[in-house]
C-alpha cells in the first residue's frame, strides 16, 4: 500500500495525463471539475509544459485542436454546459481525425442546470454530441483508480484509432478521494506522419482538414472512418461482471450508480434474490455482446442511471428487446440510494417471477 | 535570359478558386514572398478560416491546419505552444475575425501570443454570397442589408486595429490595402515586419489588409479599387495603430 | 471491523473536510479500504459542509454515506439534519459548545464534547474539528488510535507543518473529554 495516495477523481485524471505524456492542457473553469485545471496549473510550468486558460469553453478545445494537428497528446476538461461549448470543436477534432483526450465530468442539466452529479450527458457523449457522422470513445471511470488508469486509456486509444476519447464521469467522481495508485505509464506510441510540424524543407506539405466539398470524397472520408470504428468496436470494449454467473435479474450501471447498484446488489443476494451487475466500462463502443448474452438466462434487466432514462436505451438494443428492461433512476442531480435499488430489485423479482 | 518575375516557392501549382479581380491572389502571393524572403517555408503552420480563403491550405506549400469559423486565433495559440520554434500564422476574413471569432482574436491579442494574423477586411460576407459583414460601412448595400447599413438598427462597423489598439498584449498592427502598387508595396512591408515580429520573439502581430470583393459588391474590378480607396480608406484609415519596437526605440 | 460509514457536518471553515481526510490518511496507512466524499459548492463558503468518509476492510461500493454508523455534528443545522439519518445503535457526536440542545433520538448513543469552548480556553482555537475527532477515535474502536501523527502529516502541508503538535494535542484533549 506504500504507493498509494489519496487524491480527488480530478487530481488523479491530471496527474495521470501527465503520466501518459500529456504536456498541454487547455481550459475554463467549471463546477465540479475545476481541480484539473488546478492540479494542471501547478504542475505544468514545473515540467515544461503548457498550462493556458482559455478565455471559453469554444476557445479551449480549438487550442486543443492546434496542439492535436502538431501530433502530441493534449487534452482539455468541462462539465455538462462546457461540453455543449465544445462540441463544435469535438466535431472537427473528428472530422480531422485528431487524437485527443476530453473530460467532461458531469453535472445536473438541461442549461446551467446545477452543480451536483449527474449522467444526463450520456446521450450526448455516446452518440457523438454534434454535427456529422462520427463517434466518440466514451470511458466511464467507477473509481479514481479508474479515473487515473481509464485517462492513460485514454490518451492511446484515441492515437492508436485517430479518435476523441470522453473521460465520462460525474461530479462524485470527480470529487470523491479514494487511494490510487500513480505507478502509470503509457507504453503505446503512434506513428503520426500527417502531423503539421513543419515541412523542414524535406516532404509534401501536411494539411488537417475536415472539408471536403465533393461528396464522393467525403463519403469516402466517412466510410474509412466507420471502418476504424468497426475495429473499436471489435477490439475495445470494457466492461465488468459482477454475481452475474447464476444472476436472473442483471443491473446494468456504469460509474458512480454502479457502486450504489453493487451495495443494492449485496443485500439483495442476502436476501435471496440472484442478482448480478454488468457494468459497461466503455460506453461507446458499447458491451453489446455481453449484455445479449444475459439476455439468454437472465429474466429481466434494470438499467439504474442519473438520468430519465437514456442509456437504457442501448440495453434495450443491445439485448434486442428479448427481456423486458426496467429503469431506476434519479436526475437534477440526486443520487439514487442503494435502498431504492434495492426496492427496484425487489419489484422486478416479484413482478417476473 | 534572367529571371526577373517568377511564383514565389511557398505558393503551390494549385489555381486560384477566387473570383477575377478579387484581391486574396495579391495578399496569398505577398505572404508567400514574405515566407520565401525569411527563409521560413519549411517552419511555418497556416491556420486557415471559415470564409473566401477557407482553402488557402491548398496555396500554400507550407504545412496548415483548417479551423472552424472565427477560431483560426485559438488553434494557432496551440499550434504555436506546442512548438515555440515554428512560425503560425492565421489567414481570416473580416467574418471570421471580427464577428463569430471577436473573442478569440483579443485574446489571443491580450496573450500577446507570438503569432501573425493576416486579417483581410473586404466589408462584405464573400463565400456565402456577399451578406453584411461587421466592417460593412454605414449605408453600404449587401444582401441582408438591401437599404443600406442602418447604423440605428443594426449598429456601426468594427475597427480592428482601433480596438486591438487598446489590448495591451498586442505588439504590432497595422492597416494597409493593395488597392494600388504603392499601397501593396507598404502592404508587403507590414506583412513581412509582422513575421519578422514572430521571429524576434515580440507576441501578437496583425495587419489588417483592406481588400476588394467585386462580385459581391457588383462593380467591375478597376471600380471596386477605386471605389475601396474613395469610401474604405477614409473609414479605415491606413498606417501603423501600434508597434511596440518602435515605441521601446523611442524610449 | 466490517465498515465503519461515517458523516462529518458543520460550517464552512470549521476543518470538516479536514478532520474527514485524516481519518481517510489512517485508514489508508493501515491497509484499509477508504473513500472521502465532499459536498461541494457554492454552500462551501460559509454555508453548510459535509463529508462522507468511510472505512472499510471490503471495497467500498457507493461512497456516499446518507445512513451514517456514526455522525460528528458540529452545527446546529447539521446535527437537525442528520440526526435521524443514524442507524439504529450508531453513535453522535455533537459540539455542545455550538449546539443547545440534546439529541432526541434514544437508540443512539451520545458523546457531547465542548469542542470548540475547549479549542478557544486551550489556546487550540481553529482545532475543534481535531478536538471532537480525538473524542471519535477514543469511542469508536474499529477506528483505533494508532498512525495519528503519520496521518497528520499526510493532510498538514508543508507549509503547516508546525501546526503538527497543536493537532496532535487537540486529538489527546479530545480523547479525555
Amino acid at each position: 500500500m506504500s504507493d498509494m495516495v489519496l487524491m480527488k477523481g480530478n487530481e488523479a485524471i491530471a496527474e495521470a495525463a501527465i503520466k501518459a505524456g500529456c504536456r498541454h492542457y487547455f481550459g475554463y473553469p467549471i463546477t465540479p471539475q475545476t481541480e484539473v485545471a488546478a492540479y494542471m496549473a501547478k504542475r505544468m510550468p514545473k515540467i515544461g509544459g503548457t498550462f493556458l486558460q482559455a478565455e471559453s469553453k469554444v476557445a479551449a478545445i480549438n487550442m486543443v485542436i492546434g496542439v492535436a494537428s502538431t501530433g502530441k497528446r493534449v487534452m482539455t476538461s468541462s462539465s455538462s454546459p462546457g461540453i455543449s461549448l465544445k462540441s463544435e470543436g469535438i466535431s472537427y477534432l473528428a472530422g480531422c481525425d485528431l487524437p485527443a483526450l476530453i473530460v467532461n465530468v458531469q453535472r445536473g442539466g438541461p442549461g446551467l442546470g446545477g452543480i451536483q452529479p449527474s449522467q444526463s450527458d450520456y446521450w450526448q457523449a455516446v452518440k457523438g454530441g454534434s454535427h456529422g457522422d462520427f463517434r466518440n470513445i466514451v470511458l466511464a471511470p467507477a473509481s479514481v483508480q479508474e479515473m487515473a488508469s481509464l485517462t492513460v486509456k485514454g490518451f492511446e486509444l484515441a492515437d492508436k484509432y485517430r479518435m476523441v476519447s470522453m473521460i465520462l464521469a460525474d461530479g462524485t467522481m470527480g470529487q470523491m478521494m479514494e487511494p490510487v495508485s500513480l505507478d502509470l505509464e503509457s507504453t503505446y506510441t503512434a506513428e503520426k506522419p500527417w502531423a503539421v510540424t513543419g515541412t523542414k524543407g524535406g516532404r509534401q506539405h501536411n494539411i488537417v482538414n475536415s472539408l471536403f466539398l465533393q461528396p464522393e470524397e467525403l463519403e469516402k472520408k466517412v466510410f474509412e472512418r466507420y471502418e476504424r470504428y468497426a475495429l473499436v468496436e471489435k477490439n475495445e470494449v470494457m466492461y465488468e461482471e459482477y454475481l452475474m454467473d447464476d444472476a436472473e435479474i442483471s443491473v446494468v450501471a456504469f460509474g458512480i450508480t454502479s457502486r450504489v447498484a453493487k451495495n443494492a446488489i449485496n443485500v439483495a443476494r442476502e436476501k435471496g434474490m440472484k442478482v448480478g451487475l454488468i457494468r459497461p466500462i466503455t460506453l461507446w463502443p458499447f458491451p453489446k455482446d455481453v449484455l445479449l448474452k444475459a439476455a439468454d438466462k437472465c429474466k429481466a434487466f434494470i438499467s439504474v442511471e442519473m438520468n430519465m432514462g437514456q442509456m437504457i436505451e442501448d440495453v434495450e438494443l443491445a439485448i434486442k428487446c428479448r427481456k423486458p428492461v426496467y429503469l431506476c433512476s434519479r436526475t437534477g442531480g440526486m443520487i439514487p440510494s442503494p435502498e431504492e435499488v434495492l426496492a427496484k430489485i425487489e419489484e422486478v423479482n416479484e413482478k417476473e417471477a | 535570359m534572367a529571371v526577373v518575375f517568377q511564383k514565389p516557392k511557398s505558393l503551390t501549382d494549385a489555381v486560384l478558386h477566387y473570383c477575377p479581380g478579387c484581391t486574396h491572389g495579391i495578399i496569398h502571393r505577398l505572404v508567400a514572398e514574405v515566407i520565401d524572403e525569411l527563409g521560413i517555408e519549411g517552419k511555418t503552420i497556416g491556420v486557415a478560416p471559415v470564409g473566401c480563403s477557407v482553402m488557402a491550405y491548398n496555396y500554400f506549400t507550407v504545412d496548415f491546419v483548417q479551423a472552424a469559423h472565427g477560431r483560426a486565433p485559438a488553434v494557432a495559440t496551440g499550434v504555436k505552444r506546442s512548438d515555440p520554434e515554428n512560425i503560425v500564422f492565421t489567414y481570416q476574413g473580416d467574418g471570421d475575425l471580427a464577428a463569430i471569432g471577436t473573442a478569440e482574436t483579443v485574446h489571443a491579442a491580450a496573450r500577446r501570443e507570438n503569432i501573425t494574423v493576416i486579417f483581410v477586411n473586404n466589408a462584405i460576407y464573400g463565400m456565402t454570397g456577399g451578406q453584411m459583414a461587421p466592417t460593412t460601412l454605414p449605408g453600404q448595400v449587401t444582401q441582408t442589408s438591401p437599404y443600406g447599413r442602418d447604423t440605428a438598427s443594426v449598429g456601426f462597423p468594427v475597427k480592428v486595429c482601433e480596438m486591438l489598439q487598446n489590448v495591451d498584449g498586442a505588439a504590432y498592427l497595422e492597416r494597409v490595402a493593395v488597392n494600388n502598387v504603392k499601397n501593396i508595396r507598404n502592404a508587403k512591408k507590414a506583412i513581412k515586419k509582422a513575421f519578422q515580429n514572430q521571429i524576434d520573439g515580440k507576441g501578437f502581430s496583425l495587419v489588417e489588409v483592406l481588400s476588394t470583393c467585386p462580385t459581391n459588391w457588383g462593380m467591375s474590378p478597376e471600380k471596386a479599387l477605386t471605389w475601396l480607396e474613395d469610401n474604405m480608406i477614409p473609414y479605415y484609415p491606413l498606417g501603423v495603430y501600434k508597434d511596440i519596437t518602435a515605441e521601446e526605440e523611442a524610449e | 471491523m466490517a465498515t465503519v460509514n461515517m458523516l462529518f457536518a458543520g460550517f464552512g471553515g470549521q476543518g470538516i473536510l479536514f478532520a474527514g481526510k485524516f481519518l481517510a490518511y489512517k485508514g489508508l496507512i493501515e491497509g484499509k479500504q477508504v473513500s472521502w466524499l465532499p459536498s461541494y459548492g457554492p454552500e462551501m463558503r460559509g454555508g453548510t459542509a459535509n463529508c462522507s468518509v468511510i472505512l472499510s476492510d471490503t471495497p467500498i461500493g457507493s461512497p456516499i454515506v446518507d445512513k451514517p454508523d456514526v455522525l460528528i455534528a458540529m452545527n446546529l443545522p447539521s446535527l437537525d439534519k442528520y440526526e435521524n439519518a443514524v442507524v439504529p445503535g450508531g453513535k453522535i457526536f455533537v459540539d455542545s459548545t455550538l449546539i443547545g440542545r440534546k439529541v432526541e433520538r434514544t437508540d443512539v448513543e451520545v458523546y457531547y464534547v465542548p469542542a470548540s469552548g475547549l479549542a478557544n480556553e486551550k489556546n487550540l482555537r481553529t482545532l475543534a474539528n481535531m478536538i471532537i475527532t480525538g473524542k471519535v477515535i477514543s469511542a469508536v474502536p474499529e477506528i483505533g488510535s494508532d498512525n495519528l501523527e503519520a496521518a497528520l502529516n499526510k493532510v498538514i502541508s508543508a507549509r503547516h507543518q508546525d501546526m503538527l503538535g497543536y493537532n496532535l494535542d487537540a486529538l489527546k484533549l479530545g480523547a479525555q473529554q
